[in-house]
């Protein structure tokens, strides 16, 4: 469309949805009014504690808004603002379980860590020991040597899935797809139950970090093949082109081309991977048991990793060990967090 | 006269480079086939005598007595109190967590200011990857007492409802508590799907609706959710199948017994998962595999809540859109 003359003036959009700074004004007056009045209400009503407050912050809130949208919109706006209301309290519904766990997580690991919660293990220390003495160091080595034996049995076949499913896109590749959503619903008990059946009770082998890092790659590789294969898909096609006209086979194209350029995404579907399995507890019950002892070998008897660590500190039930649980749960936690942060950032900069 | 070049070879056969790349790659996405394949087999394989003894009995048996065979003592073997339990939980935790994430969807997609948007969306994505363990350690000590608070009040005003009715006045580690557990624990993975879909709904649409002078939640109702109804469902049943997985939060939480417990606010309950963790250490041979068996059934019914939740959505990615 041309428009052939310009003396006229195109309207611009406008954006009926869009909250005026008034209104704004108003719901932020309405939302302090009622902050400040609930407790009033809580005192003279039976309504009782936070559940109370909250209750009648909720009424209070609600009415004024529906009150002041009757008064501009007339009697049928009541559900809008019912609805607003109720959206808006879903959110912070999602919100205050997420800021007290990382605040009670914060708050409580940092009362008990110490630096040798980095730097000695469990295996001369008793659980109820003061916080200086013994550490998480088996765990965490544990944990790393897992998550690493993990990414290197899933990291390649989840990529080798994905490059199926975007360069290849053979007649299978509908059922490849749900088979890998099938496979990212099996829950982590089961993974840990067959790795049992065939390591422990098929071959006759032992409790051993391998066992459990087997179980963890059968988590880890549904999410690595779905997030390569996002990643590969942003891979302009004009690419591939290019290296297949240039005389290149399918393989080198792939090698040189498709795989480097999308670097940074697929090291994000590594980072997600671990991030999936680094904090996973029941399968490591059934496959390395736990241990209080660092145990470099992977292959030879129980080992601990940082979730085992925290289970099974708690599951003592003596304070002083559910304070150190609390230590291993806020290590746990900036493992996830960093690595957590690390994918997002190295997929924000592909954008 | 000009020389000619030498003959380029052309052909369409593949190189034999390209012939083992399309082979590995090939064999490498039927590892997910084979993985599945091989986990059914080896927990029937090593479940099949408890099946044979027990038959259909297994998943509808309430007791779970691994017997004395030397003293003659027979093993009544089956999971049917654990199933029910792993019902009451996950159902508890979806009822609590769907309209939460639908709601949180909404805000993400039509209410929150743009400013606010991103950082909202990573924390909810970022609770996805707090792990089990730190829910349950969080569920047991903080959750907890605030939780006994609202089941007392449910009791004391609603109990004339059996379901909020208690034989005995402890409502510690109820199958309650790990509900809620649970369903703030799916509460980011069904926001995750339900956004994705909202955020998808035709802008057309949404103008047409504030054109004939909808307002903003009319809109919604006429427009978003039934388009995105279909995305809600596969993401309750995405969150359905973890929350039936779940193991250590709710291990944590909850007060194992071998009762079915449909007093949700009372102190006892269970689920398969929980089960294969509490039995584990002391089982001997044969309750080995009523464990392998219940992780077979465990396994196959989020294999069927898996794969509806795809049917789903394939449904919706074929009737959506213009």
């Amino acid at each position: 469309m041309t428009v052939m003359s310009t003396d006229f003036e195109v309207a611009s959009p406008t954006k009926p949805w869009k909250l005026s700074s008034k209104q704004v004004a108003t719901n932020a007056a309405i939302f302090f009014g009622s902050l400040l009045a609930a407790p009033l209400l809580v005192l003279v009503t039976p309504f009782a504690g936070k559940l109370g407050f909250a209750l009648m912050f909720f009424i209070l809130n609600t009415s004024a808004n529906m009150l002041v949208s009757i008064n501009r919109f007339g009697i049928k706006s009541i559900s809008n603002s019912v609805a607003s209301s109720l959206i808006y309290t879903a959110t912070a519904l999602v919100l205050l379980p997420l800021g007290s766990i990382l605040f009670t997580v914060i708050s409580k690991g940092f009362a008990a860590v110490r630096i040798n919660t980095f730097t000695s293990d469990m295996s001369i220390t008793q659980p109820d020991a003061p916080f200086n003495e013994g550490g998480a160091l088996h765990s965490i080595i544990g944990t790393l040597e897992l998550v690493l034996i993990a990414g290197l049995i899933s990291v390649p076949i989840g990529i080798l899935t994905a490059l199926y499913l975007t360069e290849i896109k053979g007649k299978f590749s509908p059922l490849v797809r749900i088979l890998v959503q099938a496979m990212s619903g099996v829950p982590s008990i089961v993974a840990g139950l067959f790795i049992y059946a065939v390591i422990i009770v098929g071959l006759g082998g032992q409790y051993s970090g391998f066992a459990g890092a087997l179980a963890l790659s059968i988590l880890m590789l549904p999410t690595v093949a779905r997030t390569a294969e996002e990643v590969l898909k942003l891979v302009p096609n004009d690419l591939r082109e290019a290296g297949i006209a240039l005389g290149g086979t399918q393989w080198r194209t792939v090698a040189r081309i498709v795989l480097p350029t999308s670097r940074s995404g697929l090291m994000t579907a590594v980072i997600l991977g671990v991030a999936r399995v680094a904090g996973e507890t029941a399968p490591l019950l059934l496959t390395i048991l736990g241990s209080t002892a660092v145990n470099l070998n992977p292959v030879k008897a129980p080992m601990s990793a940082l979730p085992l660590y925290v289970f099974d500190l708690m599951r003592t039930g003596l304070d002083i060990a559910i304070s150190r649980a609390w230590s291993g749960a806020l290590v746990l936690l900036m493992v996830v967090l960093v690595l957590f942060m690390v994918a997002r950032i190295l997929s924000g900069n592909r954008k | 006269m000009i020389e000619s070049p030498e003959k380029r070879e052309l052909s369409t056969t593949p190189r034999f480079s390209d012939k083992v790349f399309r082979k590995v790659v090939t064999a490498g996405a039927f590892t997910s086939l084979i993985v599945l394949g091989l986990i059914a087999i080896f927990l029937a394989n090593n479940s099949f005598g408890v099946f044979a003894d027990f038959g259909f009995k297994f998943i509808t048996n309430f007791e779970w007595n691994p017997g004395d065979p030397e003293n003659g003592v027979p093993a009544q073997i089956g999971i049917g109190a654990m199933l029910i339990g792993t019902l009451v939980i996950s159902a508890i935790g979806l009822i609590l967590a769907l309209p939460i994430a639908v709601g949180t969807a909404l805000f993400l997609t039509y209410y929150a200011p743009e400013w606010i948007r991103k950082p909202l969306t990573i924390l909810v994505d970022l609770m996805a990857a707090i792990p089990s363990v730190i829910y349950g350690l969080w569920g047991f000590f903080i959750l907890m007492p605030h939780a006994v608070y609202w089941a007392k009040l449910l009791n004391k005003y609603l109990d004339w409802i059996p379901l909020f009715d208690v034989p005995a006045k402890i409502f510690e580690r109820s199958p309650f508590i790990a509900g809620i557990v649970i369903g703030i624990m799916i509460i980011p993975i069904i926001t995750a799907i339900t956004r994705e879909v909202f955020s998808q709904v035709p802008l057309d649409r949404i103008q047409a609706a504030y054109a004939l002078g909808a307002t903003k939640w009319t809109m919604i109702r006429s427009v978003v959710l039934p388009y995105g109804s279909s995305g809600i469902a596969s993401g309750a049943m995405l969150g359905l199948g973890r929350a039936m997985g779940e193991t250590v939060a709710v291990y944590l939480v909850l007060n194992i017994y071998f009762i079915p417990n449909f007093q949700v606010l009372f102190s006892s309950g269970g689920n398969v998962a929980s089960l294969i963790v509490s039995k584990f250490g002391e089982a001997g041979d044969y309750e080995l595999q009523g464990l392998m068996a219940a992780g077979l059934v465990l396994f196959g019914i989020t294999l069927i809540v898996n794969f509806l939740a795809t049917y789903i959505v394939k449904r919706t990615s074929r009737t959506g859109g213009q």
